[in-house]
This record gives structure tokens, sequence and C-alpha cells, in this order.
């Protein structure tokens, strides 16, 4: 009689962890959902994601692993499907490098920063990434790592071609259509041009210290401030997301930790209904391992990377109001030489040498057609961040809201 | 003697030590507070603890007895008790001679409130540097673990006298019955710096004596197994006890991060009125929820999985004295042989050998005997109490799953159902 109530309640027990594992798979559906919600978000971001107007391309980014040795890089796979006539066909890939999606921001900064847009940023850079690569494709970090950077590569591309001006651009074109784009050398840290980059940089820094521009328009205040605010706030949260992903990862190990633990305990415990109990509770908590693997990841991915990427682009929106200040700095520095041309005009009428005042009068022309560009230009260009920061904030509504669902399935 | 049944119905075993808890206990939490144990409620003696107080470095325990038995004075009678008290009574137990083939309950652990003082004292300090709500929320939170606290040391206080009022000998011991009944304070000093140092010796003797009584083999197959599944049994237990600790920390952790971000999303939602601003605040709702779910994961684990390794930690530790008691009796009563066979061929003080001889075998066969049924209850008592703490968490930690579930599912609907 004691063996069959023994049974019995080595049946109940079973039972119950057999309960226990359904509800195990329950959370592992729950995460499969959001699992394939995040490799849907990773590889196509549909059209309809992004108000495009009328403008219909995709872009898909996939990765293969190419070369050898110290020369072995990551060549990602462009595919791009579009409806509009400047492009000479319908779908096409191409096949590009790290480096060359820094080229083409590189480019792009040069020549539309002047007009004051807001150029998407691409993926740091990062020496630790790039010697995990060269290592191998073996080891499951650089994985990791490669498909985080596959990811934001796209995202990158999908917002410069939902841009309407970037899309106009014959660099981006090229970008996207030709074959065989030349070796982007200056894109390389330790390049001359690297370094010439970073002591620009380092002036920029210093020219934004000294000069005090007044600003006439509170509209642009007001924006930057929030800006500013809204940045520390994500990094803030992006610190705090960080956090949780860690304390995640180290919950797994401890909860791996302590299921082999169980097994060993179930192991010497005499009762065989109580030990089979325990070896079963040691499995339950192997797979809650897994599950908290999959949780960190996920929030790592979804939540963390997005941060980053606005964090970032925070950041090219701040360079936008610079760009604006910069130009308002070229107009008044505009108007001193106009007006020192126009004392020297002065003296020389004065001084009463004909040929000289005519070469001072050409001057002082040539001068005023530059100031009344470059006041045209800082209005313009006014105008253009305004669109562009109203812009850019639709975007990001539509963009966050979306992947943050999901996260949240 | 009937000992208790071992197997029963979950739904009985939850009336056990039950009793109209006071106030501060939350509906969910007035489960089975005997937490470890299978006890049979025994009408000639029943003793919980009604009430507890705690001031500023010690708890008060009310203790409350309801009993038939004709030497109490009353029916129905309570007595407050400090944790000292409680110590008192067990280490009566251990230097008693008569009780020594049993095993013992372990004492309860000491109320430790240090950690959670010392936060809140941090709490206080910072709180200049932290806005309104993220104060209010994280005094909170230091209460609640407080108050968890608080109810664990209770329960273990509570534990310890239902085991010594369950046990038919250790019940009538005169000294457990000063302890419920006397009215006024026992005057019983914790042990001053000597004794404690008086104590350190002797466990350094009592374990090296444990080394060299353990290697004599026992002639008793029982005992032998016995001896080697406690050993084995108690250093597991303790490795799962520690890493146990260990995960539930860290959950906590997670927990408290998930806070954080709520409170974050919150102050983002706050900063003005647009649609992406509600959806911030929707979503910190979401996360504060989450967390609530997932520290009371964190918290229930800790109850039912956690404590009762740490308990059977110790009432291993227990067995594993009754099982040296029970070998040092057998060299005793091996080496009283040897000294009689010496006075026998000696010819000198053979009645005193003797006599010491018979005593040493008397006292081995007491402790054998009683050690044989005190081990087997000993196992029954852990098979029924892992059975029961682990069906319950596994059935909390499947209805945390099912509201969590629960909960994303309508969250997401909202945040569907707002574009």
């Amino acid at each position: 009689a004691i063996e069959e109530r023994e049974r019995l309640n080595a049946n109940t027990v079973c039972a119950v962890f057999t309960l226990r594992k359904a509800h195990v798979e329950t959370r592992q559906v729950q995460i499969n959902l959001s699992s394939s919600g995040k490799n849907r978000s990773q590889y196509v971001k549909t059209p309809h994601d992004v108000p495009t107007h009328s403008n219909r391309t995709g872009i898909n980014v996939v990765f293969a692993f190419t070369g050898d040795g110290m020369n072995a890089y990551m060549a990602y796979k462009v595919s791009t499907r579009t409806s509009l006539a400047m492009f000479k066909s319908k779908t096409f890939f191409v096949r590009r490098r790290f480096s060359d999606f820094l080229g083409l921001y590189e480019k792009l900064s040069v020549k539309q920063s002047l007009h004051g847009c807001v150029i998407p940023p691409p993926p740091e850079k990062s020496v630790v990434g790039m010697t995990k690569v060269k290592v191998g494709m073996d080891d499951p970090s650089s994985v990791e790592f490669v498909e985080r950077r596959r990811g934001a590569l796209e995202r990158y591309l999908q917002r410069v071609v939902s841009h309407p001006t970037l899309l106009q651009d014959p660099d981006v074109r090229e970008f996207l259509e030709r074959e065989e784009l030349p070796r982007a050398v200056n894109t390389q840290a330790l390049s001359g041009a690297g370094f010439l980059k970073m002591i620009n940089k380092a002036s920029d820094a210093v020219n934004k210290m000294t000069i005090k521009m007044n600003e006439s328009d509170t509209w642009f205040e007001d924006k930057f401030q929030e800006v500013e605010s809204e940045e520390q706030q994500l990094r803030k949260l992006h610190v705090v997301v960080d956090s949780l992903v860690n304390h995640r990862k180290e919950l797994c190990m401890n909860t791996a930790v302590f299921a082999k633990s169980m097994a060993m305990l179930g192991n010497s415990e005499d009762n065989t209904a109580l030990s089979r109990a325990l070896s079963q509770l040691a499995e339950v908590e192997d797979k809650m391992e897994q599950l908290h693997q999959e949780k960190a990841a996920n929030d790592f991915f979804v939540l963390g990377e997005l941060l980053s990427d606005y964090i970032r682009l925070l950041g090219a929106v701040r360079g936008c109001f610079d760009q604006r200040i910069r130009v308002w700095q070229r107009w008044q520095e505009a108007q001193s030489t106009l007006q020192k041309k126009r004392e020297a005009e002065a003296k020389l009428l004065w001084a009463n040498k004909p040929d000289k005042l005519q070469q001072a009068k050409d001057e002082i022309t040539e001068w005023e057609s530059r100031v009344t560009q470059y006041e045209r230009d800082f209005d313009r260009i006014g105008m253009t961040v305004r669109k562009e920061v109203l812009r850019f904030e639709v975007i990001k509504f539509w963009e966050a809201f979306l992947p943050e669902a999901k996260a949240v399935a | 003697m009937t000992y208790p049944q071992p197997f029963r119905s979950v739904g009985a075993m939850m009336q056990e030590g039950l009793d109209d808890g006071p106030d501060f206990l939350s509906e969910e939490d007035r489960g089975p507070r005997a937490v470890n144990v299978d006890l049979q409620t025994d009408a000639t003696l029943q003793v919980d603890i009604s009430d507890a107080l705690s001031e500023r470095d010690k708890v008060k325990f009310t203790v409350h007895t309801k009993s038939s038995l004709p030497n109490f004075k009353q029916n129905e009678f309570s007595v407050v008790r400090q944790h000292e008290e409680f110590i008192w009574l067990h280490d009566s137990f251990v230097e008693n001679e008569e009780y020594a083939g049993y095993i013992i309950p372990p004492a309860p652990p000491r109320p430790d409130f240090d950690a959670s003082r010392e936060k809140l004292q941090k709490l206080g300090e910072g709180e200049g540097s932290m806005t309104k709500e993220e104060f209010t929320k994280m005094k909170q939170e230091l209460e609640a673990e407080y108050l968890a606290i608080f109810k664990k040391t209770v329960a273990m206080h509570e534990v310890f006298l239902c085991r010594v009022a369950a046990h038919p000998v250790l019940r009538k011991d005169l000294n457990f019955h000063v302890f419920l009944e006397y009215g006024q304070d026992l005057s019983v000093r914790g042990k001053n710096k000597k004794e404690k140092l008086e104590d350190f010796f002797k466990n350094v003797v009592k374990s090296a004596d444990g080394v060299l009584v353990a290697g004599v083999k026992d002639v008793d197959d029982f005992f032998e197994h016995e001896k080697t599944f406690l050993l084995e049994y108690h250093t597991r237990v303790k490795d799962a006890s520690a890493k146990s600790d260990r995960m539930i920390r860290s959950h906590k952790n997670a927990a408290d991060d998930i806070n954080r971000i709520a409170s974050t999303l919150y102050t983002l939602g706050t900063q003005d009125g647009t649609e992406l601003c509600k959806f911030f605040l929707k979503v910190s709702e979401l996360f504060e929820k989450t967390r609530k779910i997932e520290a009371r994961v964190a918290a229930d684990e800790d109850l039912k999985l956690a404590d009762l390794l740490k308990y059977y930690l110790r009432e291993s530790q227990a067995a594993k004295d009754l099982l040296y008691r029970r070998s040092r009796a057998l060299v005793d009563y091996e080496n009283a042989n040897k000294a009689l066979d010496k006075a026998r061929a000696k010819n000198r003080d053979v009645l005193q050998a003797e006599t010491s001889q018979q005593i040493c075998c008397n006292k081995f066969d007491k402790i054998s005997e009683s050690a044989k049924q005190e081990l087997i209850d000993f196992k029954t008592r852990r098979v029924s109490a892992f059975r029961k703490n682990l069906v319950e968490l596994a059935e909390l930690e499947l209805k945390h799953a099912k509201g969590n579930l629960q909960l994303l599912q309508s969250c997401l609907g909202v945040l569907k159902g707002n574009t």
C-alpha cells in the first residue's frame, strides 16, 4: 500500500512538472513570437513603416563572408527593389564593404550638410568588432556582432533612401547600382584623411565654444533644447537597459549553475520519486535558463540597439544645428570683409587713385553679391533645418513605434 | 506511538500550522506558515506565534499556546519571547544527555535586518538627489523587503516551536513548558565573550572528535548507510542552497532594473503631450507591472525553494549531530568493554568497570533505538516537505507566467489600438 501511495505521489509530482514544462513552453512561444518579430524588423523594413510619400524603394541587406587571413572582410549584399524611373532596373543587388558605407556617409556629409539636411549616421567603426570578424565566424559573439551591424546598416540605408533630397544624389544611386565601387580609403581610421578629420573636428569644437550666435529665431532655440534633453534621457535609458541585459545574463549563468546543483541533489536523494522530481526540476531550470538568455538577447537587440541608434540620430540632428551656426558665421565674416572693402574704397576715393578705385569697386560688388548669397544661404538653411527636424520627428515616431511593440510581444 | 501520516492531500497540508494570522500578513501569504515541515496538529498541544513586534534591534514574538494537558495552569495563554530565549531553549535540549538519541530541531536563525536597514539609511541620505516619485517608489520597495524578511523570521521561529511540540518526547520537557508558560522575562542573557570563546573551542574539539569517530565502522548496516547518505546529502544541500540564493538575487536585480526603466520612460513620457510621449507612458506602465510580477516570482522562489533548502541544510546538520552522538556512544561502549577486559585480566576494579560498561551499553542501545526511528522520520518528513514546496512552487510559477502573458497581450492590444 505504501508503494502504491508512493507511486501515486510520484505521478502527481511528475504531472505538476509537466505542467510547469508546459508553462515554459508557453513562455517560449511568447518569445518565439517576438523573435520572429525581430527577424522581420531586421530583414525588411517594408516601406509602409516609414512614410516615404510616393517612394517605393525597399532595401534588404544580408551578409556573406569573403576573403581570408588578414585581408578578410565582411561583404554585405545590398539588394534594392524599386519602382523609380531613375534606376536602371526594378530589382538589383550589389556587394559592399563596411568602408563603402562609411565612404557614402563622408561624401554625403560633405555635399549635403551645407544645405542643412540631417544626414543619417552610419554605425560606428569598432576595432574590436573588426578583429572578431577577421578571426572567424565560429565564435558566437562575432556572429552576434555581425548581425547587429547588418541590421544597423540596413536601417541606415533605409533612412538615406527615404530622404527625398538624398535620394536624388548621384552618389547614393551609384552606391546602390554600380557593380564595383572604388575603395573608400579615406575612411580608414589610421589613414592621413582620418587624422585630418580628427583635426577638423577638434577645430570645430573650439570654434563652437568661441562664437556665440545671437539667436533671432526662438524656434531654433527651443528645438535645440528639446533635442538635447531628449538625447540625455535616451542615454540614461540606454544605460539602464544595458544593466538589465547584464543582469539577465547573470541570471542565466546562475540558473544554469543552480540546475546542475539540483541535479546532483536529486542524484544523492534516497527516495526515488523525490529524486526523479528533483532531476526534473533541474531540467526545467535549464530550460528557464535558455529562456532568460533569449530574453536578454531580445532586450539587447531590440531595445538597446534602437536606443543607441536614436542617440546617434539625435547627434546628427544636433550636427545639423551646428551647420546652421557655421553658415551664419560665414555670413558674418563675409559682412565684415565687405565692410572692410568699403572702407578701403572710401580711402581710395579720398586718395584719388582711379585704377585702384575700379579694382576696389569690383571687389566690393563681388563681396556684396557674396554677402547676399550667404544671407540667402543662411535663410535657406534655416528653412531646411526646420523641415528636416519636423520630418525627423514624424519618422522617429513611426520607427520607434513598431519595433517597441514587437519587443513587447 | 503513531507518527504523522506522511502522504496527504495538498489541501490538508495547507491547513497545518495555520491560525488567524495577524494583520500584517497579506491574503496570499496566509498560506502554510509551517513551510518546511509536515506536522500533525495535535489537540493536546498547539503552539504558534500569533504576533510579532519589531523594535530597534530586536524582535518580540508573542508565543500563543493552546493545550489540554494537565500540567499547564490554563488552557490557552500567551507570552512574549525574544530570540535569545529561543536559543536558550535549543541549547538546553542539546546539552541534555537524555535527548542524545533524538534529532534536536535546529535553532531558528537570528533575525537579520542589517542589510535592509543599511539600504534604508542610504535612501534617506540620497533623498535630495532623486525625484519625488523615485523616492516614494524606492521607499515602498524597501518597506516591502523589510516586511518579507520579518515574515520569514517569524515563520522560522514558529517552525522550531511546532517541531518541538510535535515531538513525543521533547514536548514533555520541563524547560519547554517554562518557556511556554512563564509570564515574565526568562532573563536569559546572550552569551558573553568568554562563553562564546568556550563555545568556539568546544566546536573545534567536537569536529576533530567527529573525524576520529567517523572512521569507526559501524556494525549496523542501516546506520552505516545513513552516515554516508547524510554526509553526501548535507554537502549537496549546502551547495544547492548557495546557488539558489545567487540565482534569486540576480532575479531581483533584473526586476530592479525594469523598475528603473519604467521610471525613466515615465520621465520621457511627461516631457510633452505628443503621441510618442503617450506611447512612452503606456510602455512605462507595462514595465511597472512586469516588474511587480518578476519581483513576485523572485520572492516566491525565495520562499519556497531557497528557504526549503536552507532549512534542510540545518536539519541534516542536526541529523549528522545525532549520528555523531551515537558513534561517540559506540566508541565509549567499546572503550568500556576494553577497560572491562583489562580489569578482568588484572582482577582489579572489576565491579567498577562492569558498571561503567553497563551504563555505556545501555546508553548506546537507547540511542541506537531512538536514532533509527528518528532517521526514518526525518526521511519521510523531508520527502513530504520537498514535495509540498515543489508543488507549490510550480503552481505559483505557472500562475505568474500566465499573469505575465495576459499582461503583455493586453498591453499589445492597447498599443495596437492606439494607431
